[in-house]
């Protein structure tokens, strides 16, 4: 015995249901945002001035040049000590890596790139964490991909895993075309 | 060989499950199958058990080719905590979902035979098709047994937060709970499909309902508890979208076994108990997606992974999608239930379904909010506990008042003078505890102040429905009702006066010296050093004093070794009138040390209530099953 | 006609209910939410005074200050652009640390500064953002394993 209205109501929760599928689908499958995006991608890179810290290595002087990765890390951070891997194979295939070790210590550092490779050209180091603020980096690591003009041209929040490989390398072969 | 042995029973379990499902489709439609189907979910059920045994002895044994014991477990914890390892991580708990599904869903196979065969049929292979999506998603995306090669050397750790008692426990028996409405699910589809939505499908239902419901229960009320004393900033829920996902459900299974009794004994509001029978179940799973998608961090979320969310996502729409649809298309066929007046019992369980359902919504909105807003404004925003008590707790108190008069209705047609009558010794009593709580206690604000009134005359009025009868007749499960309306009358109680009347002491102090709280005068004597398996702590010692009284407290700030993590474990001592709530904090640079302390008065109270509600529904379940256990006993011999 | 009915009127009252109580719940929440800002977006004078909101940033070393009853702190939240005052009474979560990521939760004064009710740190490995941030006991918001 079906009263008029009465239709249009039994369909409600379905309705219902639909939106709240399209807003949390809306949610799930918008781009990834989970860490602050620098401001400067598409700037120039600033001229950061850091000690060396470790011997073999020098520091970062701001007149470096070429397209090349600028890694932030600490050998405390564990992220970093697995995405390692991954720099040595960007390395390998002719990738410049400049690190700059925030908060780290000498013995600390030597012991870390002992353990997990050293794939780094130049390392700085940033005791205050001044670099991380002048990128607008929010956490450890993250990587930056350099133009040979020095300008940001890409942002890799986290540590770079085997899945991210492809895309940080075609970065850099867009950074190498300028 | 286990974890192999216990992949090849989950494969297992799918395939039944697959069976079992286009067994019972083609059973329902008059194809000679049926008698496949209980057979089949029986055994489905006790693979997918097995299964999960073979998780847990994989755990007992640390052994560190698993991947997944390598990432959450270690050769040096207690024993208790790596089994309770084997559900404290995402594979592993979704197993357990699983196997509560398949095993709740082998028990209505075997033990269920109060509705007509075609019903049951359809029932089973409801469970089957849920099942199946689970399967999927657990074989497809989240493997429990996957190798790990090399094996690790020692293992990763669990979380030393998890590394607790209350904690190991909690969700296998949440799990119960959320995943034990599946029945009531697969129940209404069941229902919905032979068009069989009746006093008989409702009687049939109760029993499941109550049990997942008792579950549920004591699941969320020990999570609270843990999270009070293990948490240390003595707050007992927080509104957390995790914390929301186990209270949807249960909000939604509240009404539901309201519901199911009314449809059972009067047949009226059919359509009310089939829709909270999808509504409970979706939540469940809604509940499970919003931990595990990433969508909605929050401090208990699983490791996060879009994909995985997706899936369940997906198999949320096929599900919660297509039981509304089926509800729309069937429900007009499905007879009108009896009649009866707004002011008649049914009435008043038509109030106690509106407001749970007004509750379920405020917060299922809450907790999506920030979501929403993020998705469409791109702002971020959180939505916390200023929001979900101001919204909620006006429409929680007026429930609370219902439950209390709605017992004392008759049913289908009442008069409000002959409710007057009844609730007017509890109502004065109300009146009166209103009164002399502003008198003794000026300065409160209104929910804790109602709530307190409340809680002393609604738990005075939860037990008129046993004034004036013979107790020792009196059936079980009016007992039930009457202990589980007064724990929740308890634990409103407890809560109101936790709020009112908590007073907490913060103190940068040195050794020797005192502080106040409430009434106690705390001494701090010193700090020493302390160890256990797999910790290192600095230790306090605590003197309280309240006139002959004296307590001793010794809470710690302890460090972890696998994986490195600092926590503070609260002091906590329990008295007649309230607890005593220690906390240690740093050091300064003088020798001070850091001291939050708090004086809760009657905040046991909450929990007491919550069990008071679980064992009334136990009371229930039992008074229920054994009075209508006489004929389905014959039947099964049969 | 009250047979009929019956059932039109309950389908009725629960969508008004649910739905009304949701929409209740929206209109209540638009004051109750707590929005979180940058440093940088109080400096740009988009951050009310007066409502819940959450500060989140850099703590700028040097700046934690203790004050002499041994439970208050001042210190100096920032970004790349802007720099907000905070003040805290209470226990720190053990992550919380010069140079380190922070969420306070509480609200912003006239004066520009920022009076927290609670504070959440995050690990530098993988800072999360402020509204992923729950309550800071486990600083380790993405897992709990």
């Amino acid at each position: 015995m079906r009263v008029k209205g009465q239709g249009l109501l039994l369909w409600a929760p379905l309705l219902a249901f639909v939106a709240f599928f399209a807003l949390v689908a809306a949610g799930l499958f918008k781009p990834a945002d989970t860490a602050v995006r620098s401001k400067l991608i598409g700037k120039a890179l600033p001229a950061l001035t850091l000690p060396p810290i470790v011997p073999g290595h020098p520091g970062l002087t701001g007149e470096e040049r070429g397209p090349r990765l600028v890694n932030i890390f600490a050998s405390w951070c564990v992220p970093c000590a697995a995405e390692v891997e991954e720099l040595a194979r960007l390395r390998a295939r002719g990738v410049v890596i400049d690190g700059i070790a925030v908060r780290d210590t000498p013995a600390e550092l030597s012991a870390f790139l002992a353990r997990h490779g050293n794939p780094y050209r130049a390392i700085g180091s940033d005791a205050e964490s001044r670099s991380m603020l002048a990128l607008g980096s929010s956490g450890v690591p993250e990587t930056f991909v350099v133009d040979a003009a020095g300008v940001i041209r890409y942002q890799h929040i986290g540590a770079i895993g085997p899945q991210d490989f492809e895309a940080i390398l075609r970065a850099v072969e867009d950074a190498r075309t300028i | 060989m286990i974890a192999e042995a216990g992949l090849a029973a989950l494969w297992l379990a799918a395939a039944l499950s697959l069976l079992q499902l286009v067994a019972g489709g083609l059973a329902v439609r008059g194809v000679d199958v049926a008698s496949l189907v209980r057979p089949v979910a029986v055994a489905q059920g006790a693979l997918a058990a097995f299964a999960f045994a073979a998780l847990m002895l994989v755990f007992a044994r640390t052994d560190l080719s698993v991947a997944l014991v390598a990432a959450n477990s270690h050769v040096d914890k207690p024993m208790v905590y790596k089994l309770a390892g084997t559900w404290g991580n995402h594979e592993g708990s979704m197993l357990l979902w699983i196997a509560v599904l398949a095993v709740s869903g082998a028990a209505v196979a075997a033990w269920e035979r109060r509705l007509p065969e075609r019903t049951m049929i359809a029932t089973l292979a409801g469970q089957a098709a849920i099942a199946l999506g689970f399967y999927a998603f657990l074989l497809i995306a989240s493997n429990p047994f996957a190798r790990l090669s090399p094996a690790a050397a020692e293992g990763r750790g669990l979380n030393p937060v998890l590394q607790d008692p209350g904690l190991a426990f909690h969700p296998p028996t949440l799990y119960i709970g959320y995943v034990g409405l599946s029945v009531a699910f697969s129940f209404a589809i069941g229902a919905l499909v032979t068009r069989e939505v009746g006093p008989a499908f409702a009687r049939a239902m109760r029993p499941w309902v109550l049990g997942a419901w008792v579950f549920l229960t004591l699941g969320i009320t020990a999570g609270s508890y843990w999270a009070y004393y293990e948490l240390g900033w003595g707050g007992w829920w927080f509104w957390d979208p995790v914390e929301n996902a186990s209270l949807m459900p249960w909000l939604a299974a509240t009404a539901l076994l309201h519901s199911v009794s009314v449809l059972a004994t009067r047949g009226a509001l059919s359509a009310w108990t089939v829709m909270l029978s999808v509504v409970a179940f979706s939540m469940s799973m809604v509940g499970t997606f919003l931990v595990r998608s990433g969508i909605l961090t929050s401090v208990h979320s699983f490791a996060v992974d879009p994909t995985r969310g997706a899936f369940i996502l997906l198999l949320l729409s096929i599900y919660v999608g297509g039981a509304l649809a089926l509800f729309a298309l069937r429900i007009g066929t499905v007879r009108e239930g009896t009649l009866f007046q707004p002011i008649s019992r049914e009435g008043a369980l038509v109030a106690n379904n509106l407001l749970l359902s007004a509750i379920l919504g405020i917060v299922l909105v809450g907790t999506l909010y920030p979501l929403g807003v993020e998705a469409i404004a791109g702002e971020k925003l959180s939505v916390g506990p200023p929001y979900f008590n101001a919204a909620t707790g006006p429409l929680a108190l007026l429930l609370v008042v219902i439950m209390a008069a709605g017992p004392l209705l008759r049913w289908r047609r009442d008069r409000i003078v002959a409710l007057a009558r009844k609730v007017a010794l509890p109502a004065i009593l109300l009146a009166g505890g209103l009164a002399a709580t502003l008198l003794l206690a000026p300065g409160l604000r209104i929910l804790p102040l109602l709530g307190l009134s409340i809680a002393f005359g609604v738990g005075v009025a939860s037990l008129a429905p046993l004034w004036g009868r013979s107790l020792r007749r009196t059936p079980l499960f009016t007992w039930g009702m009457v202990v589980s309306h007064l724990g929740i009358a308890v634990a409103l109680g407890g809560m109101a006066s936790e709020s009112a009347f908590s007073r907490e002491t913060l103190v940068s102090a040195a050794v020797g010296e005192t502080a106040e709280v409430g009434p106690y005068r705390i001494r701090f004597e010193g700090v020493t050093p302390a160890s256990g398996r797999n910790w290192t702590a600095v230790e306090a010692r605590l003197t309280a004093e309240r006139g002959d009284d004296v307590l001793v407290l010794t809470p710690q700030a302890r460090i972890f070794a696998a994986p490195p993590t600092e926590t503070s474990e609260a002091a906590i001592a329990t008295v007649l009138d309230g607890q005593l709530y220690t906390v240690l904090g740093k050091p300064g640079a003088d020798g001070h040390w850091q001291l939050r302390l708090w004086w809760k008065p009657f905040v046991t109270l909450i929990w007491l209530g919550g069990g008071l509600i679980a064992l009334g529904g136990l009371m229930s379940l039992i008074g229920r099953v054994r009075r209508e256990r006489r004929p389905a006993i014959w039947a099964a011999f049969a | 006609m009250k047979a009929k009915h019956q059932r039109l009127t309950l389908a009725a009252l629960a969508v008004f209910a649910v739905g009304g109580s949701a929409v209740l719940a929206m209109s209540g929440l638009k004051d109750q939410a707590a929005y979180f800002y940058a440093p940088e977006d109080a400096a740009g004078g988009r951050a009310p005074v007066g409502k819940a909101s959450r500060l989140g940033g850099m703590v700028m070393p040097g700046s934690i200050q203790r004050s002499n009853d041994g439970v208050s702190i001042r210190f100096v939240v920032h970004d790349a652009a802007a720099s907000v005052p905070v003040r805290f009474t209470g226990i720190t979560p053990d992550l919380f640390r010069e140079g380190s990521g922070v969420v306070a939760e509480g609200r912003f004064l006239a004066d520009g500064s920022f009076l927290a009710d609670n504070l959440l740190a995050k690990h530098d490995e993988r800072y999360m953002p402020p509204s992923a941030a729950g309550p800071g006991k486990l600083t380790r918001t993405d897992t709990l394993r």
